[in-house]
């Protein structure tokens, strides 16, 4: 065993309880992200999904349990410290959240400004951030552009572009093919494959799309009944018995 | 005894505004201050707004020039027109009209606005990019709102008795210099220090409002729809309660 790769635990989610009245959307639920690692959350609409990953980056105060990502528990962090944290961490929201009244250079230019470490950054600087993020999304023509003059796919790019100006380390992905057609998702699918090469970033996608799941995941938690139900790859998880799972794939 | 439901809904809103508002003292003082967005919301709400609070005015002035004319000539007292309307206007008629204007297009702008960004996840958006979204959106359009509000009174105000000065020459002759030394001599800081001073607490409970129906906007845009229905409602409703409450400590200091 002497040869054994010990993979770093980049996001360790222990016994994560949230309810909502009577409903109970996450019950005692556990995952790992390891570095570089593609994890998908697969999961039906209202299973808690989304609900997971706001909990994660701090948007949401779980009941009970534990979130560590770098070995730090973000519920325990204080305002500036979670900042930092978040600094490290992408987030593509499922609607994109572009601001409306922005440019699409604003749009970009807005995390790096308001991040506290960063705002003292040079415009030359700023500029080369912007225009590198939106070439790995291929849409450097738009810069000025208001996000109402782009189409959905460009829209999920443009997220794509402000998520990665800050070099996350760790990106988090809600829906990422949600209203948009197959091919466009496809895209933005292989994109998303691309960018984690590119950086070795590692990511949580949320999903219910079994072609992003198929393309994307190294690996599949299924979220089921607010507990991690099943894991394994994508293979594993096609080939199972269980009825739960089955589901999914039939 | 049962408290009715929609009572219950009142004091519970009611109570949910003041802790809004309480939350805008608690956080509008402290670093990290937006005054870039400052700047930029005071230009929206206070220089985009001057067209319409201006023509408002004009027509007020003119139109209660015109009303009050006959009933005056009833009395023979058509020489105190340019008075009588200049205290009605400095007084009350010129804040109330901008405040009611102030809380359709600013109220309804901000409820919209705030609730729009609410449903499509850019006030979680910004959150993530570090940003305090409260201090980012609702402080800076609140202290906007206090303080372009008073601003546009006066400007309202001038404008109203230009027009009230037309309304007077309609039916009328009334030279330029004695019309303005009429109305000077009428009006007196009594008349026009607590008009102002009640518009901060107009622009005030404009902000708050929009900005609370806004940031607390559910349900899709059925709910952004809603936000900037009930920012309107709300607003001119606390607008007639502040000028009311106005008038009485007015009255209980002997400045009427």
């Amino acid at each position: 065993m002497e040869n054994a790769v010990v993979r770093e635990a980049v996001l360790v989610i222990r016994d994560l309880c949230k309810s909502f009245g009577t409903n109970h959307v996450l019950n005692h639920f556990n995952l790992e992200l390891y570095k570089g690692e593609n994890l998908v959350v697969l999961g039906k609409s209202g299973s808690g999904k989304s609900v997971l990953i706001k909990c994660i980056i701090g948007l949401m105060k779980p009941e009970v349990g534990s979130i560590t990502i770098f070995g730090e528990d973000v519920l325990a962090l204080e305002h500036e410290d979670l900042d930092r944290l978040r600094m490290k961490i992408g987030f593509l929201f499922q609607s994109n959240a572009l601001y409306d009244s922005m440019t699409v250079r604003e749009n970009l230019v807005f995390p790096l400004r308001r991040h506290w470490l960063k705002k003292d950054m040079s415009r030359v600087k700023t500029d080369e951030l912007v225009l590198e993020a939106l070439h790995n999304v291929g849409l450097e023509h738009t810069v000025d552009m208001m996000p109402i003059e782009l189409s959905g796919g460009m829209r999920k790019r443009i997220a794509l572009a402000r998520t990665l100006i800050l070099k996350p380390e760790i990106i988090l992905y809600d829906e990422p093919t949600t209203g948009l057609d197959p091919i466009t998702g496809k895209e933005i699918i292989q994109l998303m494959i691309d960018i984690q090469k590119k950086y070795q970033t590692s990511s949580v996608i949320i999903s219910h799309d079994l072609l992003c799941v198929s393309m994307a995941a190294d690996r599949v938690v299924m979220l089921i009944d607010g507990v991690c139900y099943a894991t394994g790859t994508y293979a594993d998880l096609r080939k199972s018995i269980d009825p739960k799972v089955k589901l999914f794939f039939d | 005894m049962k408290i009715p439901n929609y009572l219950q809904r009142f004091f519970e809103e009611t109570g949910d505004i003041s802790r809004f508002a309480a939350r805008f003292f608690k956080e509008g003082f402290k670093p990290r201050y937006e005054f870039g967005e400052l700047v930029r919301q005071a230009f929206f709400i206070g220089y985009k707004s001057l067209p319409l609070v201006g023509i408002t005015a004009f027509i007020m002035g003119l139109v209660l020039t015109i009303q009050s004319r006959p009933t005056l000539v009833e009395f023979g007292a058509e020489s105190w027109l340019p008075r009588m309307v200049s205290v009605s206007l400095v007084r009350e008629i010129a804040p109330m009209i901008t405040a009611l204007i102030a809380a359709g297009k600013i109220g309804s702008s901000i409820g919209a606005e705030l609730g729009s960004m609410k449903v499509t996840e850019q006030i979680d958006a910004m959150e993530v990019s570090g940003t305090n979204p409260f201090k980012f959106l609702v402080v800076t359009r609140i202290l906007a709102a206090t303080l372009m509000l008073p601003i546009l009174s006066l400007w309202s105000n001038a404008i109203a008795l230009y027009g009230a000065y037309l309304g007077a020459n309609i039916k009328g002759i009334v030279s330029w210099s004695l019309y303005w030394s009429q109305v000077f001599q009428a009006i007196s800081y009594s008349d026009f220090i607590p008009s102002l001073i009640k518009t901060f607490f107009f622009g005030f409970a404009i902000g708050v409002i929009g900005c609370y129906k806004g940031y607390n906007s559910q349900k899709g845009t059925e709910g952004v729809g809603n936000s900037a229905n009930s920012a309107v409602v709300v607003s001119s409703l606390t607008i007639f309660l502040i000028d009311l409450i106005a008038v009485q400590i007015t009255d209980l200091l002997g400045l009427t």
